[in-house]
């Protein structure tokens, strides 16, 4: 009688559309979203997350019909991140009908957007969406987080989609969020990101340790061991996909089963 | 039957769409209101919310009073921070009184090296006893959790626990008052089992 670990869909939507995108650009279509979360409902997603990922390029508007329509028919724990960038987008997010909402760009460029919604909607709410890049040029501040390779690098908050660098050291960043009041991490590395060769598992530990919140990896999975990798390794308490799923590479039903055959406790 | 009416109380926190939902798919005639009248009036009361002890008995206002009144001839749902207003007493951010509809305390979970905090994700039951409430429903089943603290109570208030770390109640009961630390709207087709046993218990 443990708290399972999760298997979360994710789906990257523009123009109400699902898209997944390898190194977030090669934008193909996938299908309905509703329809598609709704499937995903019915193989054991723990929770589903809806990604507007051009909302921030573009400064577009937020899904709200679509959360709506999503709510209305799922009965699941439901993330909607993607250009939010206030307090009210937020209520409206949550009104809609989704349970957290996911910061990202507007966390970094006004920190205080996490204090103040975590403050006013709840701590559980409010999941900060974590994008990072490797930098191999040390500097002083920078926590060293050592490869597989031997190298040794830091890891690098990238805003807007992964276009701007930002300076931020990851483990840095993660430690302050959690302190305004973050509840949760969505850790995305560029790395992997569309690779399909695994979560980025050093800074994927190197964040489940350095906070007291959960934390999802995201980005690179293409196997079923690659789960495993993310809760063992990476420590993760989440596991996020999106194309392994969308594609019906693998279905979250026989990803369980193979997790829970290798003594991961998951909600079968 | 009798459709059964249902009055979800709008306090201006929390996510009122799923839980509207989840209770029509059950069955249920809802109203989502935050006009007495209509809480003292329906068959059943749902107390749903998300956030802060301290923020939810502030923004219940008057309506705690509505809640009190009806307790005891209209059972009574809290959900979540809901249910944790249920109790007697919170020491989320100071010591702060509940409804006291069910004896018991809201306290904070303990940090254990590597323990997670907001307890989030599904996790399962383990029933201290039957009731209709939980008709259909077994230890063993999953219902999805996110919260930082939880109910202190008596075995005799507790109907289910859940572990984490240590055990706490994760469904607790004062005649026809009930709370749920979980959320029964998101917990697929288990937690739509559970508010469909609240209806037929009005």
């Amino acid at each position: 009688m443990v708290l399972t670990r999760r298997i979360i869909p994710c789906l990257d939507l523009k123009d109400g559309r699902v898209v997944k995108g390898k190194h977030f650009e090669e934008l193909r279509d996938a299908g309905d979203p509703v329809a598609l979360a709704q499937r995903y409902n019915e193989q054991g997603a723990d929770e589903v997350v809806f990604l507007d990922i051009t909302a921030s390029k573009e400064k577009r508007g937020i899904i709200i019909d679509l959360i709506r329509r999503a709510a209305d028919e799922l009965f699941l724990p439901l993330t909607v991140g993607g250009g939010i960038r206030n307090l009210e987008d937020i209520q409206q997010i949550l009104r809609a009908g989704a349970d957290k909402v996911s910061i990202n760009t507007s966390a970094v460029n006004d920190p205080s957007l996490v204090h103040r919604s975590a403050g006013r909607f709840g701590t559980q709410c409010i999941v900060v969406a974590v994008d990072v890049k490797r930098n191999y040029t040390m500097k002083d501040g920078a926590t060293p987080i050592g490869l597989k390779d031997g190298r040794t690098c830091w890891y690098e908050v990238v805003t807007y989609g992964g276009s701007r660098t930002t300076g931020i050291d990851a483990i840095e960043w993660v430690k302050r969020v959690e302190e305004l009041g973050a509840g949760e991490i969505l850790l995305t590395s560029m790395e992997t990101d569309g690779t399909k060769d695994g979560y980025d598992l050093p800074v994927t530990r190197a964040v489940a340790e350095a906070v007291g919140i959960p934390v999802i990896a995201s980005g690179g999975v293409g196997a079923l061991e690659h789960f495993y990798e993310g809760f063992v390794e990476g420590k993760a308490d989440a596991c996020l996909a999106a194309s392994v799923f969308h594609y019906g590479e693998l279905t979250i039903g026989r990803v369980k089963e193979y997790l829970a055959s290798r003594g991961i406790p998951v909600r079968l | 039957m009798v459709t059964r009416r249902v009055t979800i109380i709008d306090y201006g926190l929390g996510n009122l769409r799923s839980v509207t939902k989840g209770l029509e798919k059950a069955g249920a005639a809802v109203r989502v209101s935050s006009d007495p009248e209509e809480i003292v009036s329906a068959d059943g009361i749902v107390i749903p919310g998300v956030g802060a002890f301290r923020e939810g008995m502030e923004m219940l206002g008057d309506l705690r009073r509505s809640v009190t009144a009806s307790a005891g001839s209209i059972p009574v749902l809290g959900i979540c921070l809901g249910m944790q207003m249920l109790l007697t007493t919170s020491e989320e951010h100071g010591l702060h009184q509940g409804l006291n509809l069910i004896p018991g305390h809201v306290r904070r979970f303990e940090r254990v090296r590597g323990m997670k905090i907001p307890h989030m994700g599904w996790n399962s039951l383990i029933v201290e006893r039957d009731h209709p409430l939980l008709e259909g429903i077994g230890t063993g089943d999953y219902m999805y959790f996110v919260h930082s603290y939880h109910a202190t109570t008596h075995a005799e208030y507790t109907l289910t626990w859940t572990e984490y770390a240590d055990r706490f109640s994760s469904t607790i009961y004062h005649g026809d008052v009930f709370g749920v630390q979980y959320h029964p709207e998101k917990s697929g087709r288990t937690g739509l089992r559970l508010l469909k046993n609240f209806i037929d218990l009005l």
